[in-house]
Order: C-alpha cells, then sequence, then structure tokens
C-alpha cells in the first residue's frame, strides 16, 4: 500500500445527493481508516472543476433536472471519463449510474449520456420502490447484494458490460438484472447506501483504488453490517412467504 | 357558528362526534380521523361548512407544524375560542372533526399535512397560512421536495387570493412557494437543513449564502427582508416595529423559538397584541408527547420526536451536553420503508456520550453509528434502554412509529 492518502471525490452533492448518498463516502473512509489508510474525502460541487488526480470517484442519485444538469456538466468538464480511461474506480447510483450510460430519460425527453458504460436507460412502466437483493457477479466475489431502489427509469445493458447482479428481489435494470459493471466502474440502483448493506463492495472498490487484491485487506470486524445483511435478507423472505 | 348549518351538516357532524366518541372508547385512538372520514360521507362539503364564518390559519410544513399550530392556538386563546387538530391529525378528516368538537370556537388553528395544503385553502379560506420549512421527508412514499415546493407554489397562486401568508425568509423553497403571493410577512425562523437547497428552486441556478442571506448567482431570488425574528440570543422574539417580546418557553432548542415568532406573528394578524400572547407560550409543557417528561425507576426522560433528517439534526441542537441518549429508528409505512436518510445525519456529535439504540430498525443504526465512531447499546426496546442507563436525566429521541411506541409505554403521555 505505496498510497500516502486516499483522495475520495464524491461528485455534485448539491446536484445528486437524495438518499443518503454520503453514506457510501462515509463507508469508504470508514472501511479505509480501520486499515491504516489516511483518506482526503473531497466534495466537488457542480461549479468547481474536477480533480484529475483523485483516487477514486463517487456520484449519486437524484432527480430529473439536477440529473439532467449534472451530466452536461460532467461531459464539459471531462474529468470523470478521463478518470474511467486511467482504471480509476468509480461507483454510480441511480441517476448518476444511468447518466454513465450513451443516453438517459428525464424530464419527458433523452439526454446523451457520458458513454462510460455500455447502456442506456429509458423510463419504466411503474417506479420500482423498494428492497433489492440479488447474487453478484461471480467475478465479484461480493457475494449476495442488498439495497433499497427507488427509480422511474430501466437500464438496457450492451455487451462491454457485465450486470453487477441477478435480482432475487426488486427491480433493478429490469427485473432480471441489476447494476452494471466494466473494469473499474461499477453502477447500481441501490441506495441504501448500498456500501454499508455490502462492505465488500465497499473492499473490492477500495482495493482497486489502492492496487491490492480485496481478499488482501486486513479483515474488520463486521458484525453489524453482516447482522444488517441477513436481517433484510430474512425480511425479504418473510415477504415472501 | 353551528347555527347556521343545514340539517343534513347538523346530521353529519353529530355522527362524526358519535364515531369519534366510539372509536376512542373501544381504544382505537383519539377518533379524529375516522369521525371525520364518517362525517364527510354524509356531507361531502362538512369541513368547508363548518369552517364558514370562522377565522382560520393553517400551519404547513416538514418539521414543528404541531408545536407551532399549538403555539398559535395559545396565542389565539388570548382573544377567545379555538378550535385545533392538537392530536396531530393533519388531513381533512382531522380538520372536520376539530371543527365539529368546537362548534362555538371563532377561531382555528390547523396543522395541515404539506400535501393536503391546496384542498384546505379551497375548502376552509383561511385569514392566514403559516409555511415554516420543507425538507426531505420519506422519499420512498411522499413527492420529492422542490416537486411538492412547486405545488405549493401553483396552489398558492390559484388559491391564495387574499389570504395572507406567514413565511420563512430563510428557507428558499419557501420563499419561491410563497412569493407568488400578494401579502407575506417574513419571519426569519431559521434553516438547520440546506442541503434540499443547494440550488435555486426558480432556475437551477447556484444559491450563495453569506451567513443568513442567500442569493440566486442567476435569477436574483433572495432572502426578503424579516419583519420577525429571534434576538438577543434567543431570549426574545424582535417583531416588525421593532419592538421586543421576551420569550421564556419551556420547549427547548433553536427551532422552537423560531416556531414562537412564527406563532406570534400569526396571532398578530388576528389582532392579538404579541405582549399579550408571549408568555402564554411559556405555558406549553409538551405537545402530543414531544419533549414530555416522563420518570421510571430515576430516570428522568425527556421524549423529541424526529422523524426526518433535519429534524434528527434539530433534536441534537436540543438536547442536553451530558445525558445518555437512547435512540429508536422504526421503518414502518408511515415512517418511510426506506431508512437510508440516516447517512444525512450526522451522529458524530454524540460520540462520548452513552448511547442506547432500539426500535425495528436499531441494526441499522448500530451500522450508521459505528462508521460515525460513536460507541453505542444495542437493546431490544425501552424499557431495556431505560434499565441500561443510570438514574438521572436521559434524552430519547424516536421517529413517528418509534415515537407512539415509546409514548404507549408511558400510558400515551401527551
Amino acid at each position: 500500500m505505496a498510497l500516502s492518502t486516499l483522495r475520495i471525490v464524491w461528485l455534485y452533492p448539491d446536484l445528486l445527493s437524495t438518499y443518503g448518498d454520503r453514506g457510501n463516502l462515509l463507508v469508504l473512509a470508514h472501511r479505509a481508516r480501520a486499515r491504516g489508510i489516511d483518506v482526503e474525502p473531497m466534495q466537488i460541487r457542480s461549479d468547481q472543476h474536477i480533480p484529475h488526480t483523485a483516487d477514486m470517484y463517487l456520484i449519486g442519485g437524484g432527480e430529473d433536472g439536477p440529473q439532467a444538469v449534472a451530466a452536461d456538466r460532467l461531459l464539459q468538464d471531462g474529468a470523470l471519463s478521463r478518470a474511467a480511461e486511467a482504471g480509476k474506480p468509480i461507483l454510480a447510483i441511480c441517476a448518476g449510474y444511468q447518466l454513465l450510460g450513451s443516453s438517459f430519460y428525464a424530464n419527458g425527453r433523452a439526454y446523451e449520456g457520458l458513454n462510460i458504460l455500455d447502456l442506456r436507460s429509458d423510463r419504466g412502466p411503474s417506479r420500482a420502490v423498494g428492497e433489492i437483493a440479488g447474487d453478484s457477479h461471480p467475478q465479484l466475489g461480493i457475494g449476495p447484494i442488498t439495497g433499497f431502489e427507488n427509480h422511474g427509469g430501466r437500464t438496457h445493458l450492451g455487451e462491454a458490460v457485465q450486470p453487477l447482479a441477478r435480482v432475487t428481489a426488486g427491480v433493478g435494470n429490469d427485473g432480471t438484472t441489476e447494476g452494471a459493471w466494466a473494469g473499474h466502474v461499477i453502477g447500481t440502483y441501490m441506495h441504501g447506501p448500498g456500501l454499508a448493506r455490502n462492505p465488500r463492495l465497499a473492499d473490492l472498490l477500495l482495493g482497486w483504488a489502492i492496487g491490492v487484491d480485496p481478499a488482501q485487506l486486513p479483515p474488520l470486524d463486521d458484525t453489524w453490517p453482516e447482522r444488517l445483511r441477513s436481517e433484510r435478507f430474512q425480511a425479504l423472505q418473510a415477504a415472501a412467504q | 357558528m353551528s347555527a347556521n348549518l343545514t340539517p343534513r351538516a347538523k346530521f353529519a357532524t353529530t355522527l362524526l362526534r358519535t364515531a369519534a366518541a366510539l372509536s376512542r372508547a373501544t381504544g382505537r385512538g383519539d377518533g379524529s380521523v375516522i369521525g371525520g372520514r364518517v362525517g364527510l360521507i354524509v356531507e361531502p362539503r362538512l369541513l368547508e361548512l363548518l369552517a364558514e364564518g370562522r377565522h382560520v390559519v393553517l400551519i404547513s410544513g416538514t418539521n414543528g407544524k404541531t408545536t407551532t399550530t399549538r403555539f398559535t392556538t395559545a396565542a389565539l386563546e388570548a382573544i377567545g375560542r379555538v378550535a385545533t387538530n392538537s392530536f396531530g391529525a393533519n388531513m381533512p378528516t382531522g380538520h372536520t372533526t376539530a371543527l365539529a368538537k368546537a362548534p362555538k370556537a371563532e377561531y382555528a388553528a390547523l396543522e395541515c399535512d404539506e400535501h393536503y395544503l391546496g384542498q384546505l385553502l379551497d375548502a376552509a379560506r383561511p385569514k392566514v397560512v403559516a409555511l415554516l420549512n420543507l425538507s426531505r421527508d420519506q422519499l420512498d412514499r411522499a413527492m420529492e421536495v422542490t416537486a411538492l415546493a412547486a405545488k405549493w407554489r401553483q396552489t398558492l397562486q390559484a388559491s391564495a387570493g387574499q389570504t395572507t401568508i406567514v413565511a420563512n425568509a430563510d428557507d428558499p423553497l419557501i420563499v419561491w412557494a410563497a412569493s407568488v403571493c400578494e401579502r407575506v410577512v417574513w419571519v426569519a425562523a431559521g434553516q438547520s437543513w440546506t442541503a434540499d437547497s443547494a440550488i435555486c428552486p426558480n432556475c437551477g441556478a447556484h444559491l450563495d449564502r453569506f451567513g443568513e442571506f442567500w442569493r440566486c448567482t442567476n435569477c436574483g431570488l433572495n432572502r426578503p427582508s424579516p419583519q420577525w425574528s429571534v434576538a438577543h440570543q434567543g431570549e426574545a422574539v424582535v417583531g416588525p416595529d421593532g419592538r421586543r417580546y421576551d420569550l421564556n418557553l419551556q420547549l427547548p432548542g433553536r427551532v422552537n423559538r423560531a416556531n414562537a415568532a412564527t406563532a406570534l406573528a400569526v396571532a398578530s394578524l388576528f389582532g392579538v397584541d404579541p405582549a399579550q400572547a408571549a408568555p402564554r407560550l411559556s405555558e406549553v409543557a409538551s405537545v402530543a408527547g414531544r419533549y414530555a417528561k416522563v420518570e421510571r425507576d430515576g430516570r428522568h426522560l425527556r421524549l423529541l420526536l424526529a422523524k426526518n433528517p433535519a429534524g434528527w439534526l434539530e433534536s441534537f441542537d436540543m438536547i442536553e451536553p451530558n445525558p445518555p441518549v437512547v435512540l429508536s429508528l422504526n421503518a414502518r409505512e408511515v415512517d418511510g420503508f426506506d431508512t437510508s436518510w440516516i447517512y444525512d445525519v450526522d451522529f458524530t456529535s454524540l460520540a462520548g456520550r452513552k448511547v442506547v439504540v432500539t426500535g425495528d430498525r436499531r441494526t441499522d443504526l448500530a451500522v450508521r453509528l459505528e462508521v460515525d465512531g460513536v460507541d453505542f447499546l444495542v437493546v431490544d426496546d425501552v424499557r431495556a434502554a431505560i434499565a441500561a442507563v443510570p438514574p438521572g436525566p436521559v434524552e430519547v429521541v424516536a421517529n413517528y412509529t418509534a415515537f407512539q411506541d415509546i409514548r404507549a409505554e408511558f400510558n400515551r403521555v401527551n
């Protein structure tokens, strides 16, 4: 771990921070510091330039209007696309996930996305609100995922991305798959926030950021997050019966 | 007032009272909702008919509605009888019951759910509407907050007419919604939660903030000069003519001093001398269990209700610096099923105290506190929480149904 300080950029909290999204930044910082890694959280507003030199980028969810404004500013800035090309980890939630694709739907029309992930989003027949769970892609090694979703969009994956998970409860992209990943970029509809309920996903991103196999990170006492996970899975099972 | 009612409305009113009384007698609650529902089935215009001829104020906003309604009622009682929905039943069924139960009251102070403001404006034709604040609340089932402000703005433009609006100058969403009205009295009621108003609600550009002042860098929407404010380290409210009215509230916190300022502004529009009204606000000790003090086994609990991020931050501002804190979180339907908002609350100010967590979703709180580096103890219920802290003062913060569970443990303390 050669890094002296892990710089985590949280993009546009002024526009995209609707469902406890700051929690993902807090969880990453907490898990890094618990391993003796210094963290410098950087909150970048939509009227500021995005730093090129950060180690990880987070972008959250939000309403239609702010989503369209955020996509426009990200396209003009260009730094997030360059970060993706450079292999920097990016975690994008909900509206932030949709705008990483080629196009998304907001305010009743289609908008151009950043084309970082090979996917596109449109409107679904109804709003997807509730608990979501799934079996994550085996290559990621993070086990089942759990979160809460609240979105009107549906996302269609292209060939250059893999689904983050196969849905076992909830809707996700389209009722079958949830989220997407390619390289070190992960998009998901899970808020909750996702990383509080899925610590192994947090460690995967941390491992990518510091260039270490996540399995080599010193283990943490995850009694409480594990208890929360089993509670949420059990609640879904009880509801299904 | 009721003398003018049609026979049908009188019949509806009688049925309403009977249904409410039955509901109370069978222990199903205070009967406000069922009573109003029965009355409105018999006479759909009952609310309108019962409001006719009375001087009405509606009070709405995300947080502080119940307390401000209680303060306003206390202030208006200086000049007459006041009908009010003091049980927090803040939809039309509750308003109908409140008016039916107080046929001789010439005034009405009605707490109004944010989503029913338009309906109440049309039905109750209020003299005054007080708008407190808007922030995120139960996003999985309610409207997103900017959309709600837009709906208010539309509603007020269509229906406010000669109504005077008493509005919070410190909340950009409230200012944007209220500024379509001709008559607005601005109160510097503060804003503890700014994350939902980083962006101008009018044009989407950034809002600049300098201390208490804010303005849009693009369209010019800005903080109006308030006529009413809290001053002198929170010990007094200052009115439009610069006169000072001393506050000596029993209810804690900055936010309740702001609620008091709003209540005095409203009362003065009804002709109440604020100097006469202010001492009446000090008599309010608790509001439907909120701020109530209860004792068990030498533990002196103060009960604080907080339903959303702004509410939790406000309650952390109210609590005494040293006593243990009990936090209780549920996620039942009326609370919202989504608990993610607890990550919008900064818990670091609780570090170093004894913190006990309970409620249906105590594990969510445990994970949240761990992330913020706050030590905690998890227990099954409020009884266990009481047993886990030493005798002495204890602060209890709970969201809606968690709060009602705790109230039930103390005989539904008011």
